[in-house]
């Protein structure tokens, strides 16, 4: 085992870690804010990664596409807002997860309607085809490595956006006293609107960005849907940085999972079965570290308000 | 006076005898028409609908009813439609399942109710063994046959050196087992990744690590989509090879360019030069306006297998009139020889294809064959 494979591999760790995050971030930005589950960010996700393919695929551009794909994904997380959220805020969270799962239902059916039941060509541009030389040896794709460009840009302006605007402000008053920065003279329901279009976008950007090197087909968002909720409460359900610490936790723990799990059990076991555990283990691996945080600390790494 | 009119007609709809409408014959299709998988089932439903249009309605000569139901991938919902088919609408013959884990579920104990099971593509192992029965008929392939395939064509190549990956769940067992029966080479690793997983940027650098001279994957779907784009990224330069699902048409385009000129293995490709071929990619196209995949090819046999025994055993009144047609398997299959073995499973010849383009589309041609008159490990197992 070379040093260039570790280092790699914790590459791959940084840039499945910094994905989850952009996924995470605007999940639990709306459960902080906002106090409300949503199961069809997924769904949010898929429609960015359509539009990328879709619009890419006419114009030919994949930036133009990813353009396309953020739009549709905000102005889709707007819409929905303003018809459903809106009368689910004060709603307990079961019924939260009933609404919002008929929209991924509605979601999965509507884009097969309009897409067709195969899945959409999207791949990365030319210019970001190559590979990086490794120090010792190797290549990275230099796309992974825009990737995690992308995260750090996302990681960096939502600490801006929170931190150092008046928007942030809001956000950040909106999570403690709701009804406080209503009576202050906060137009609430924009305020909401707007914080759901930026955690609609963020999910349209990961889906367009992974999309690409993945596949865009219908249901491509539940998966990555449950990966994001195991790091929103790793982190502590609300909190973004606890999203960013957890995400990149969940990133390392799955990739080293799957690089050294099976040769790790090698070292006691013959090669089918070290395979067998290795790849089982490595399946659950998130789960577990997620168990041991909760037993741990039952709020996460980062509770809010606690 | 008008209600006495509807009610004569409604009195005339009730009292109109059932017998003429006995001749005809009722075929339930489950298959997967929403969510993640569609595709494969939309392409069997169509090829198995394109032989009842051609008929005009009809397989053999008999008048069919066509039952569809989607099963959403989902094995309580396959089960419950085929109670509802088997009980409710008393079906003749059961058609459609995509997925082995569903068939398992509903065709073990509906063939023992006396229903017809004829499979269009799901063909675990247990089914073709231990599980087999007289009343079930794999027209499409018993699960191990394309990645055999695939296992003696890479050995052919001089290839000794194999990274071998598949998903951690039956069927990809099953791949790997079956690549391995044929494969005479060494393993330069064997990997089981996530069922349902889409990143491969860790398998990635292990293959790069063991420095294999080829790649065998099967991972059906949109795992497939991805790992080859990442693959094609990844600058490993090892050649690859996997069975058709892969490569197929439904799924090549999105795919894109990172497929050309791979090698995969399949028992038909639309370019196998016989009549019955030609008349079903042209009316499949004309019909659908789209290429038609290997599951559409196997929904069409499946309806063309089915009309060739009812028109030899007059229908399905005399089951075992019936059943011995079905063996008989008197039919010209797209493709080209086919027959069945003891265990009710096909013996045929599994190809090697490439993926080319032609007119601007990706699509495959035949290169070899990977295995010739194939019959599947399990015979032996079956007590038929």
């Amino acid at each position: 085992m070379s040093a260039a494979f570790i280092f790699e591999q914790l590459l791959n760790s940084l840039q499945l870690g910094v994905m989850l995050f952009v996924m995470a971030a605007g999940l639990t930005l709306v459960f902080g804010v906002m106090g409300l589950i949503n199961l069809a960010h997924g769904s949010l996700y898929m429609v960015g990664a359509f539009f990328c393919a879709w619009v890419a695929g006419e114009t030919g551009s994949f930036w133009i596409g990813l353009g396309a794909g953020l739009v549709a994904a905000a102005a889709a997380g707007a819409i929905i807002e303003m018809l459903v959220m809106r009368r689910l805020y004060d709603r307990d969270h079961l019924d939260q997860v009933l609404a919002t799962f008929s929209l991924i239902l509605i979601f999965n059916e509507g884009t097969r309607w309009v897409f067709g039941a195969q899945p959409l060509y999207l791949d990365i541009p030319d210019a970001l085809a190559t590979s990086v030389p490794l120090p010792g040896g190797g290549g990275y794709p230099l796309y992974r490595l825009v990737i995690i460009g992308f995260g750090i840009l996302t990681a960096a302006g939502l600490y801006l956006l929170i931190s150092r605007t008046r928007l942030g402000m809001q956000i950040r008053a909106g999570e403690s006293d709701r009804e406080m920065i209503g009576a202050l003279g906060v137009d609430i329901n924009t305020l909401y609107t707007l914080v759901f279009a930026i955690g609609a976008m963020l999910a349209g950007l990961a889906g367009a960005l992974v999309g690409a090197l993945q596949s865009v087909e219908v249901g491509m968002g539940e998966p990555v849907l449950i990966l994001a909720f195991v790091v929103i409460v790793i982190g502590g359900i609300g909190s973004i940085k606890g999203a960013l610490i957890g995400a990149l936790l969940v990133g390392l723990v799955d990739t080293l999972g799957r690089a050294f799990l099976h040769q790790l059990f090698a070292l006691a076991l013959p090669p089918a079965e070290a395979n067998g555990y290795g790849a089982a283990l490595a399946s659950m691996s998130i789960y577990l570290l997620m168990a041991i945080v909760l037993a741990w600390r039952p709020k996460g790494l980062f509770p809010v308000n606690a | 006076m008008n209600r006495k009119l509807i009610a004569l007609a409604l009195a005339a709809a009730v009292f109109t005898p059932a017998a003429a409408q006995a001749e005809n014959v009722k075929i339930g299709m489950i298959t997967t028409l929403s969510g993640g998988g569609s595709s494969l089932g939309i392409d069997i439903r169509d090829g198995f609908e394109l032989a009842v249009k051609q008929g005009g309605g009809k397989l053999g000569g008999h008048a069919v009813e066509m039952m569809v139901e989607d099963d959403a991938r989902k094995p309580d919902k396959a089960k419950q439609i085929a109670d509802k088919f088997l009980k409710r609408d008393k079906v003749d013959i059961l058609t459609g399942l995509v997925w082995s884990n569903l068939a398992l579920a509903v065709v073990p104990s509906a063939v023992k109710g006396g229903v017809f099971y004829v499979s269009p593509n799901a063909g675990p192992s247990q089914l073709a063994g231990r599980l087999c029965h007289e009343n079930y008929f794999n027209v499409a392939w018993q699960n191990d046959n394309l990645h055999e395939a695939m296992g003696a064509f890479v050995s052919d190549q001089g290839l000794k050196n194999a990274y071998i990956l598949a998903p951690n769940y039956p069927a990809g067992k099953d791949a790997l087992t079956g690549f391995k029966r044929f494969y005479k080479g060494d393993l330069a690793g064997e990997t089981f990744t996530k069922l349902g997983q889409k990143d491969y940027a860790a398998e990635l650098a292990a293959i790069r690590e063991a420095k294999p001279d080829s790649v065998f994957f099967f991972l059906p779907g949109g795992m497939g989509i991805a790992f080859m784009k990442q693959y094609a990224q990844s600058g490993i330069e090892a050649p690859i090879f996997g069975p058709a699902f892969s490569f197929d048409q439904g799924i090549l385009k999105a795919v894109g360019d990172a497929a050309l000129g791979v090698k995969n293995s399949s028992q038909w490709s639309k370019d196998i030069d016989n009549a019955a071929n030609k008349a079903f990619v042209a009316d499949f196209q004309a019909e659908y306006g789209r290429l038609p995949s290997l599951y559409a090819s196997q929904g069409y046999d499946a309806a063309r297998l089915i009309a060739s025994a009812l028109e030899k055993a007059g229908g399905v009144g005399d089951a075992d009139a019936f059943r011995a047609a079905l063996k008989a398997a008197e039919f010209d299959s797209v493709r080209g020889a086919f027959k069945f073995g003891s265990n009710n499973h096909p013996i045929q010849d599994i190809y090697v294809r490439e993926v080319i383009e032609e007119g601007g589309v990706l699509t495959n041609k035949i290169v070899g064959v990977g295995l010739k008159d194939h019959a599947d490990a399990y015979a032996s197992e079956c007590s038929m």
